[in-house]
Parts: structure tokens; C-alpha cells; sequence
């Protein structure tokens, strides 16, 4: 345990014991000052633990570390602070577990026994100061910049105002350095902040800018707002890693908080090694550089688990106040609800819906309520966007975490089994999933230059809901027995499916489509539907138009670059040729 | 297995299932191991499940049958379970407690370890990049098993899942590396035991395995600790000893009995199907300790078997349990009926790590596009099979006629092995051809042109 994690006792918190060890529920003996959701180091090998609950002279602590061997009698100590992290420049391209402790201090195996083995790297930063000594300045306002890879700034902390009495000169410094000093008070890089308390703001704005994630499912069809919220449902098998993984490294954010929240080790370790293996297109960088990793796979203690959404999101809140537009991934927010689950069973709380709190819903909403496109209280324009998976059990989208969330989101991307088997990526199903930033975001495509979006994201999902109902008639009566326009409709639909709303995440060139490709790539299938329609008018036979080889239409998702577009209208015009000798 | 005990206490409060409440305790931590000796002599062990004041929750491994309030002496060992871990374990045979099994003395071993394990640092995993071959031409085409993965068989009742387990583990290999299997048997009746210890006689014999198995009619909560020693073990061989090791745990569903009874006799508060909700936590515990560790030879590679009750796959054990791992083996009813061993449902399996640990100077360079060719090819002949019931084989096209075919080709030339051959993966994989190569080129579009020059005549073109 490093020294940042359990702080130094504040004065007057007494020292406690132990009363009772049930699994991660502990309960102490309680002193008077003792305050809810205080954190206590319980036992000579002082496991962090929290204050949930006190009654009478006891407290109930959940402990977030494994607390084999502890006994009542041992010791506890009352710690005066809750539970907090320290924010710093280095978060960036680090990996840390759910109580923010760097991942990398640890040896091979995470026992509760073995202490972090040496203290954290604490490297310097360029640091260039942006006011003068005498300046008066308020709570978030810029005291210089950082130069890490994404550009960083130190504020003002909340709370703090006054006279900048001293500001370190430009130079490299320590993260814990001082490096300035407002209103009589010390400010260094590093500040502390307790997780379950969102970071202020000045207020929240219209979330209306969208977030080209660079899956054209997505962005095509169930759009979201920077600072919008986003729930991803879908059973074992579905991809939701996947895609949550490919949105990680694809999306245009400054700032990626992916929270691996009681998932796969193996999969975690396969992301952090493509993290750190990619290049960001956007800053020349590794992909790693603008990412923050919160590992806590699904043998970790569980209780880290509960805890490593909130810091998260807190992790999210430091960047956002800096003006930065942050990404907050967290997979799989069902295993968080398991967490609380599993701590109200052994608080004996009265269940609700399958053994889950009675709190759930509202634990939910305050999570997703942490997602908002803001103004700083510097004044500058930062948002946090939330992106949960769901794992609803049985894939029974009834369930109570699934049901509860839909609720709460601005956006649904629905996985969807069959698509997923028939290796379809992304499984998003355009039936079942929703985006209500959809007309907020059309409004900020046609002030972008591009008027025709909403037009064409209509006319993509007419055409998808058209062919999925001909296909159920097809499987009755076979394709043969429909009128010509209706098997253009199903071949429409194929078209789409497999040209546009595909993608193949596993190719350099597909992995992810900027704006203007996913437009171009629509478009150039939108026309060769129309050519097609009109050809079947004039009196071509729908035989010959489904004989046309389509191929080249096809594959100009993986021929064209993620930002070109002239390979996609190379093939159009190639099939509209190939269309033009059939009539 | 346990140190001295310092302290035996006699106040036995309350029996309830396996549950054994003592009183007037002082100084027992939670999840330490305890010894229970019983009036008549007999000595059984447990672990604490809550310790309350002066109270502790016991539960007892080998149940509280017998038991009574008077004559219990209960010890506590001062800390969790911990077992000797070392290669003493490979040809030993051990009952679900660790004891041995087969007439020989008690393993020792130079350390120790603590059964519950600790987790694997996720940024030293290594991901998971090299195959385990296991002589089963479904698998090791279709479902290749990789190193440090964790891939489960989803069975029902009816099918020869325990004997494809067994073939796994008496065939797998790593390519000439160091290996061992681990064989944790849960809740197998003493015909199963009999088999499973013939089949896998010699590899015991060649030193390459371990074998824990609780029977049927052993005490159940013993299961809980069956698959923890099994993984511990494995453990050891592989990241301190430079193993591959393959740690096969049958029948998981039994396990999770175990838990909901346990779970039950607590009171705790029910999820799904009663099983407590802690059960996806609970199994990855066990799942989770496979892998690999950056900078250290060996691999855990585990195979856990569970049969679906009722075939429900929704079930909640077959569906925490797909949460976890890295894919599935799905067996059905149907390919058995059809009279094909492995009885492997080729769609519905899938190995998620397969595409890192299959191609070139790993399997074969061919391996991964014609594994994906196979599994497209035979969707198609799925879906022409229900087409040609719909609308009559006289409606099909010449090339979903071909695709009818196809299923019937890939039963009897691919699938279909002997229980105790060993299938080269050469073999296997040229089965796999010669099964793809009744269809037509103009039908193999996701085989490299290359590729289909060097196994087929090019003259075989047919318009579509």
C-alpha cells in the first residue's frame, strides 16, 4: 500500500477493532466522529475499507481487498477522509486497479499481503505558467499548462480563490511539487479528490456536438452527443468488448477512461498491448498516451469492483474541467450492480428485483447523471461521455440492470445475437436500439456542411426495417415470388448490410470510417439502389439487376483508407456501369 | 494438511446443513481452515464462513452428518488453506479433499500455497498466442484451444462430453514443451471414475498427470475446494515449474450445486434459479486463473465441462459461465443423433482467442481462412437444409444443392474420430479440405486464390 492510498490518520480519529469478518463486510467498533463513507484501514496489514453503514456504536465497512485472516479483535483504524484519488498528469497511458493504484507498481500476483513494491513513478512535466504573481484568480481557472501528449492544464482547485501569492517559473517539475500558491494555499499537479463527489462545475450545456466514434453503425444510424449517455446490452458472444474496445481506440475524444469493470484478464491485457501499440491518427502518438485504463477483472476483489466506476468517472471530471472532451467506457456496468448486489445480500438490505437493492435504479441514474457537456467554472467547454455495457443474464433484456438502464440513456446500441453469429460487426441492432440525440446531432451535421444527414440516415433505416420485413416473407414463399421493386428492397437491404453498415474491425483500412467516408460509402450504395429501382421500372428483370457483380461496391469499405473517399465513388460509378449494360 | 492446532473449542452452538456455528472463539480470522474432530474420532475440515464477536460460521467440508453439539471439538489452523504444491502431485490420484487416492502416501511438497490463489496482475498477463493441440480434429481446427485460455465444453445429459474430455486430456500436447494435465472430477459416479482413471492410466504413469475426483456419493460441499486445489496445483507446475499446463474441471454444474447449497443453508437471498448472486464472482475465481505471466514459461490453460440442464443454455451456470471464458464447445443432440463422436455443434462453437494462436509457424499458414471458409460454408448448408424443408429440394439452386451435401460430408470425412485416435493436425486440416473442395471454386471466396491453386485443380470452375 503506498502512501497515498491510506492516508495519515487526521487528527482525532481514534484507533478501533474489529467486531465481525464476513467476506468484504467488516464491522468495527465505531468511535463518535466516525462519518459515513469515511475510509478505515482495517488490520495490521491496513486493507482500505469504507464506512456504509452505522448503527449504535458499530460501523459496517465494505473492505476492498481480500480479507482472509482477518479476525475480530484485530485493530482498525477510523481514517477522518473518504475515499479518494489523486489526480495527476500521469494518469495518462497508465493502468491502475479500482481504488486508482498504479497497476505497475505490483508484482505478477495481486495478494492483499504483498505491499505495492516500490513507490510510483513520479515523473516531471513541462510546465508553463499562464498567470503572473499578484493576478487574483477564482476556482477553475487556468494557473499554466502541462505539456503531456494531450495538452494539459492546472487549475485553480475547486474551492480555492484569491491572489496568486507564488507561480513556479516554466521548467520541469514533479508531480508533486508545488508549483504555485493561491490565496495562502499550496497547489501542486497532483490534487486529491474524493471519488463519489462530482467535481463542479459552472453548469451544463446542450450536449449537441456529436462524437464520431468511427463505427458507422453508429454514427450512421444511433448517434451520440458529446456528453450524451450510451448503454451497450448484449448476451456472451455479442461483441460488446469489441466494440467497446474498437471505440476506445477509434473515437474522436481527447481523453479515453476505459474502466474494465469485472471482465476478462486475458482481455484486458490484449487491450492494454494494442493501446499501446497503435498510432493515434489524430496526434501521431501512441494510442495509449490519451488513455486511462482502470483494470479490475473479474477475480479482483470485488468491492474495488463497486468503487471503480466512481473513479472512473472522477478520472473523467479531472480532464473535462480542463476544457478536454473525455470518453468514459466502462464494461460491464452489470458486474458493478453484481458488486452491490452482493454487499447488500450481506448487509441483509430487503431485496428488490432478483435479489438487487432496492437502490439500483437510482445508483444507476447517479452514474450515468456523472456524463454532461459542461462549462468549466474556468469557463472553458469539456464533456464527459458515458458508455456502459450491459451483460443482461440469458441475454433477458427484462432483467433489472438492463431494464433500469434503458431508462436513464440517451442512446441504446442493442447487440444483436443473430447478427453477431453471422459475424456481422458491429451487432447493433437497427431495430432495437435508439438514439434520442439523433435530431440535436442532425441540426450539428447540417451546420457542419453536411445538410443531408438526417435525410440519409432516414432513408438508411426505411430501407434496413423494408428488408427485414421482406426477408420473413422470403422465408416463406422464396425470393422468386416477389414483385421486381421488393426484390430490389431485399437486395437494397443486402447492400447496405454489407457495404455500409458492416465493418471489419480486424482491417487497418475498415477499423474505423471518419464522417465524410461513412458518407461517401452511404451515398455510393444509396445511388446504386436508385439505379437499380429505376431499372427494374423501365422493365429490366430483377434476375439480370441481382446477376450485376456488385463485388467492387462491396469491398470499397476495406479499398478506400478510413479517410478517403475517392475509391468509393471509383466503385459506384464501376457498378453503375455494370448496371447500365444490363438495361 | 493442517499445521498444530493451538486452541480446540467444544461450543458447538447450531448445526444446520453443512454449517457448524461454534461459540466463545477468539482470534479466528475469516476463511481460515479448520479441523473438526468428531466424538467417534473421525477428524473433518472446514472454512470459516463469517466470524462474528465470539461466534464463527463453519462450513464442513465433508458435511455435519454424525455431528453433534456436545461431543465437536473444532481447531482453528490460523490461516487460510494452504496445500504443498510441487511435481510430487503429477501421477498422483487424490480423492476431492487432496488425499491421495491410490494406496500411496500423503504429496508433500517443498512449498506451499494458498488454495484461493491470487488474482494475475493484468499488466503482466501475457495475451494468449500459442495453440494447445489436442488430437480432436473439431477442435483443433474449428475451436483451437490457446494457450492461457479458458474455453468450456457446454454439454447435456446423454452425451459423451466426459469421454471428449478425457481425450482431450489424455492427448493434448504443446508442441514438444513441457506438459501436464490436471483432472479436477466433480460429482462422478464411480462408473465415470473407473473410466476416467483407465483412460488416463498411462499419461498418470508418464508422470504428466494429476488426478483429484469427487464421486458422486462424496460429500458435496467438498467440491468447493476440489477445483481450488486442482488450479493451485497447476499453478505451481506452470509458473514456477515452466509447464503447459491443461486443467480439465468436470462437471462445473455439479460445483455450482455445491455453492447453492451452501448459499442456501446461510440464507442468503436467492438470484437466478436460487443460485447466489455471487455466482459469475464465484466462478471466475476459478475461470480467471488461467494465463499466461509476461517473462515466465509455463501457461494455465483450463477446460472447464458443464452439462445444461434441460439443454438450456440460458441456464444460469452455462450462462455466467460463457460471461467468463473465451468462447465455447457447444455439444448437441442432434450431430449425436446423427451418429457422429466428437458430437460438436461446429455454429454454435467458437474459440475467441483462435485467430492470435492459429497460422503461420503456429498451426499451418492455411488453417485460419480455411477454418472460416468451413464454418461459412456449413451456415450456408444450414440454412439451405431449412430452405429445401420449406420449399422442397426441387426449388434449390445446383449450388445449394452442392451445400446440402456439405453437412453430411463434413459428419462423416471431418468430424467423426475414434475415442482414443489421436488426429495429426495435418490430417485434420487436409479432412478439412477435402470436405470444402466438394463444393465448386466460385463458392470458396474466402480461400486465397493461392491457396485453392495449391489444394485444388483450377479447372474446376462452375458459373454460379
Amino acid at each position: 500500500m503506498s502512501a497515498t492510498d491510506v492516508p495519515a490518520p487526521a487528527p482525532g480519529a481514534g484507533r478501533s477493532r474489529i467486531l465481525r469478518v464476513c467476506g468484504p463486510l467488516v464491522e468495527v467498533a465505531c468511535p463518535a466522529d466516525v462519518a459515513m463513507h469515511d475510509l478505515v484501514a482495517l488490520g495490521t496489514g491496513r486493507l482500505p475499507g469504507e464506512v456504509v453503514a452505522i448503527d449504535g456504536d458499530t460501523a459496517t465497512v465494505q473492505a476492498y481487498e481480500y480479507t482472509g485472516g482477518l479476525a475480530p479483535g484485530h485493530p482498525a483504524e477510523p481514517l477522518g477522509t473518504p475515499l479518494s484519488v489523486r489526480l495527476s498528469p500521469e494518469l495518462l497511458g497508465g493502468v491502475f486497479d479500482g481504488l486508482l493504484r498504479p497497476l505497475a507498481d505490483s508484482g505478477d500476483l495481486l495478494a492483499s499481503d504483498a505491499p505495492a513494491a516500490g513507490a510510483s513513478r513520479r515523473p516531471s512535466w513541462p510546465f508553463t505558467p499562464r498567470v503572473t504573481r499578484g493576478t487574483g484568480v477564482a476556482a477553475g481557472e487556468v494557473l499554466g499548462e502541462i505539456g503531456a501528449r494531450v495538452p494539459l492544464r492546472l487549475l485553480v482547485p475547486p474551492g480555492l480563490a484569491g491572489e496568486v501569492g507564488w507561480i513556479a517559473p516554466a521548467g520541469e517539475h514533479p508531480s508533486d511539487a508545488v508549483v504555485a500558491e493561491v490565496g495562502g494555499q499550496e497547489v501542486r499537479m497532483a490534487q486529491p479528490w474524493p471519488v463519489r463527489r462530482p467535481r463542479p462545475v459552472a453548469r451544463r450545456v446542450p450536449a449537441d456536438l456529436p462524437l464520431n466514434t468511427g463505427q458507422r453503425a453508429v454514427d450512421l444510424l444511433f448517434p451520440v452527443a458529446r456528453g450524451s449517455t450510451v448503454a451497450v446490452p448484449g448476451g456472451f458472444g455479442t461483441g460488446k468488448t469489441m466494440l467497446l474496445q474498437q471505440i476506445a481506440k477509434w473515437c474522436d475524444a481527447d481523453v479515453i477512461v476505459y474502466v474494465g469493470c469485472g471482465e476478462r484478464g486475458n482481455e484486458m491485457a490484449d487491450v492494454i498491448e494494442e493501446l499501446g501499440a497503435l498510432t493515434d491518427p489524430r496526434t501521431g502518438g501512441r494510442l495509449a498516451e490519451r488513455t486511462v485504463t482502470i483494470a479490475n477483472t473479474s477475480n479482483m476483489p470485488m468491492m474495488a469492483r463497486e468503487a471503480s466506476v466512481h473513479t472512473g468517472a472522477t478520472v473523467a471530471e479531472y480532464f473535462r474541467d480542463m476544457g478536454l472532451h473525455v470518453v468514459l467506457i466502462a464494461d460491464s456496468t452489470s458486474r458493478w450492480a453484481e458488486a452491490l448486489r452482493e454487499f447488500a445480500s450481506r448487509m441483509g438490505e430487503l431485496p428488490a428485483e432478483e435479489g438487487y437493492p432496492a437502490g439500483l435504479a437510482s445508483q444507476l441514474a447517479a452514474f450515468y447523471e456523472r456524463a454532461a457537456a459542461v462549462r468549466t467554472l474556468g469557463g472553458a467547454d469539456g464533456s464527459v461521455t458515458v458508455i456502459g455495457a450491459v451483460s443482461p443474464p440469458g441475454g433477458d433484456r427484462t432483467e433489472p440492470v438492463t431494464a433500469h438502464t434503458e431508462r436513464f440513456v440517451r442512446c441504446l446500441w442493442s447487440l444483436d445475437r443473430d447478427l453477431a453469429y453471422a459475424r456481422h460487426y458491429p451487432a447493433v441492432s437497427w431495430s432495437e436500439s435508439f438514439s434520442r440525440d439523433a435530431p440535436a446531432l442532425a441540426a450539428a451535421h447540417a451546420r457542419g456542411g453536411d445538410p443531408r444527414w438526417a435525410e440519409r440516415r432516414g432513408r438508411v433505416a426505411r430501407q434496413l426495417a423494408q428488408a427485414d420485413r421482406l426477408a420473413d416473407l422470403v422465408e416463406l414463399v422464396g425470393i422468386t415470388a416477389l414483385p421486381p421493386r421488393e426484390r430490389v428492397d431485399v437486395l437494397a437491404g443486402r447492400l447496405l448490410r454489407e457495404a455500409a453498415v458492416q465493418q471489419n474491425a480486424l482491417s487497418p483500412a475498415d477499423a474505423y470510417s471518419t464522417p465524410e467516408k461513412t458518407a461517401a460509402l452511404v451515398d455510393a450504395v444509396l445511388t446504386v439502389i436508385d439505379r437499380c429501382l429505376e431499372l427494374v421500372e423501365a422493365g429490366t428483370t430483377a434476375d439480370a439487376v441481382e446477376a450485376v457483380d456488385f463485388t467492387p461496391l462491396l469491398r470499397a469499405r476495406e479499398t478506400a483508407a478510413p479517410a478517403e473517399t475517392a475509391p468509393v465513388t471509383a466503385a459506384r460509378d464501376l457498378v453503375l456501369a455494370r448496371l447500365k449494360e444490363t438495361a | 494438511m493442517t499445521g498444530p492446532a493451538p486452541i480446540e473449542y467444544t461450543g458447538v452452538r447450531e448445526l444446520r446443513g453443512p454449517l457448524v456455528v461454534v461459540e466463545g472463539v477468539s482470534g479466528v480470522g475469516w476463511d481460515e481452515f479448520a479441523t473438526i474432530v468428531l466424538d467417534s474420532g473421525e477428524r473433518r475440515h472446514g472454512l470459516v464462513l463469517d466470524v462474528d464477536r465470539d461466534l464463527a460460521v463453519v462450513q464442513v467440508l465433508e458435511d455435519t452428518a454424525g455431528m453433534n453439539r456436545t461431543g465437536t471439538r473444532v481447531a482453528f489452523s490460523g490461516s487460510p488453506l494452504r496445500i504443498p504444491v510441487g511435481t510430487g502431485w503429477l501421477g498422483r490420484v487424490c480423492n476431492g479433499r487432496g488425499e491421495a487416492a491410490d494406496g500411496g502416501p500423503p504429496v508433500l511438497g517443498v512449498s506451499s500455497a494458498a488454495v484461493g490463489g491470487a488474482p494475475i496482475n493484468p499488466v503482466r498477463r501475457e495475451p494468449p498466442n500459442e495453440p494447445v493441440l489436442t488430437g480432436v480434429g473439431a477442435v483443433d481446427v474449428l475451436t483451437t484451444l490457446v494457450r492461457g485460455q479458458k474455453l468450456p465444453v457446454f454439454s447435456a445429459a446423454g452425451l459423451p462430453h466426459l469421454e471428449l474430455a478425457v481425450q482431450i486430456a489424455d492427448q493434448a500436447t504443446c508442441g514438444g514443451e513441457p506438459f501436464a494435465v490436471v483432472f479436477a472430477g466433480m460429482g462422478l459416479t464411480h462408473a465415470d471414475t473407473a473410466f476416467v482413471r483407465d483412460a488416463l492410466a498411462a499419461r498418470s504413469a508418464a508422470r504428466e498427470l494429476v488426478l483429484f475426483v469427487n464421486t458422486a456419493d462424496d460429500p458435496v460441499i467438498e467440491r468447493m475446494l476440489t477445483p481450488r486445489l486442482a488450479l493451485t496445483v497447476a499453478e505451481h507446475l506452470a509458473f514456477a515449474e515452466g509447464r503447459h499446463v491443461l486443467v480439465v474441471m468436470t462437471d462445473m454444474t455439479a460445483y455450482a450445486e455445491a455453492l447453492r447449497e451452501v448459499s442456501a443453508a446461510r440464507g442468503e437471498i436467492p438470484a437466478r434459479r436460487a443460485y447466489p448472486g455471487y455466482l459469475y464472482s464465484d466462478l471466475a475465481s476459478l475461470y480467471e486463473r488461467c494465463g499466461r505471466i509476461r517473462g515466465r514459461p509455463g501457461s494455465v490453460t483450463v477446460l472447464p465441462v458443464l452439462t445444461m440442464p434441460g439443454g438450456d443454455i440460458t441456464h444460469p451456470v452455462p450462462d455466467l459461465t460463457g460471461y467468463i471464458t473465451e468462447g465455447q464447445i457447444v455439444l448437441s443432440a442432434d450431430v449425436q443423433a446423427a451418429g457422429a463422436y466428437p458430437p460438436v455443434d461446429p455454429l454454435a462453437s467458437l474459440s475467441r482467442l483462435m485467430r492470435k494462436g492459429t497460422g503461420p509457424g503456429l498451426t499451418r499458414g492455411d488453417h485460419p481462412a480455411l477454418a472460416a471458409q468451413l464454418i461459412a460454408a456449413l451456415a450456408r448448408s444450414r440454412q439451405v437444409a431449412e430452405l429445401a424443408d420449406l420449399v422442397g429440394r426441387s426449388a434449390l439452386s445446383p449450388a445449394d444443392l452442392r451445400h446440402l451435401e456439405l453437412e453430411d460430408a463434413f459428419r462423416s470425412r471431418f468430424l467423426t474420430q475414434g475415442r482414443d485416435e489421436n488426429r495429426s493436425l495435418d490430417d485434420s486440416l487436409d479432412r478439412a479440405w477435402e470436405v470444402l473442395l466438394t463444393l465448386p471454386r466460385g463458392q470458396l471466396g474466402m480461400l486465397p486464390a493461392e491457396l485453392l491453386d495449391a489444394h485444388a485443380p483450377p479447372a474446376d470452375e462452375e458459373p454460379r
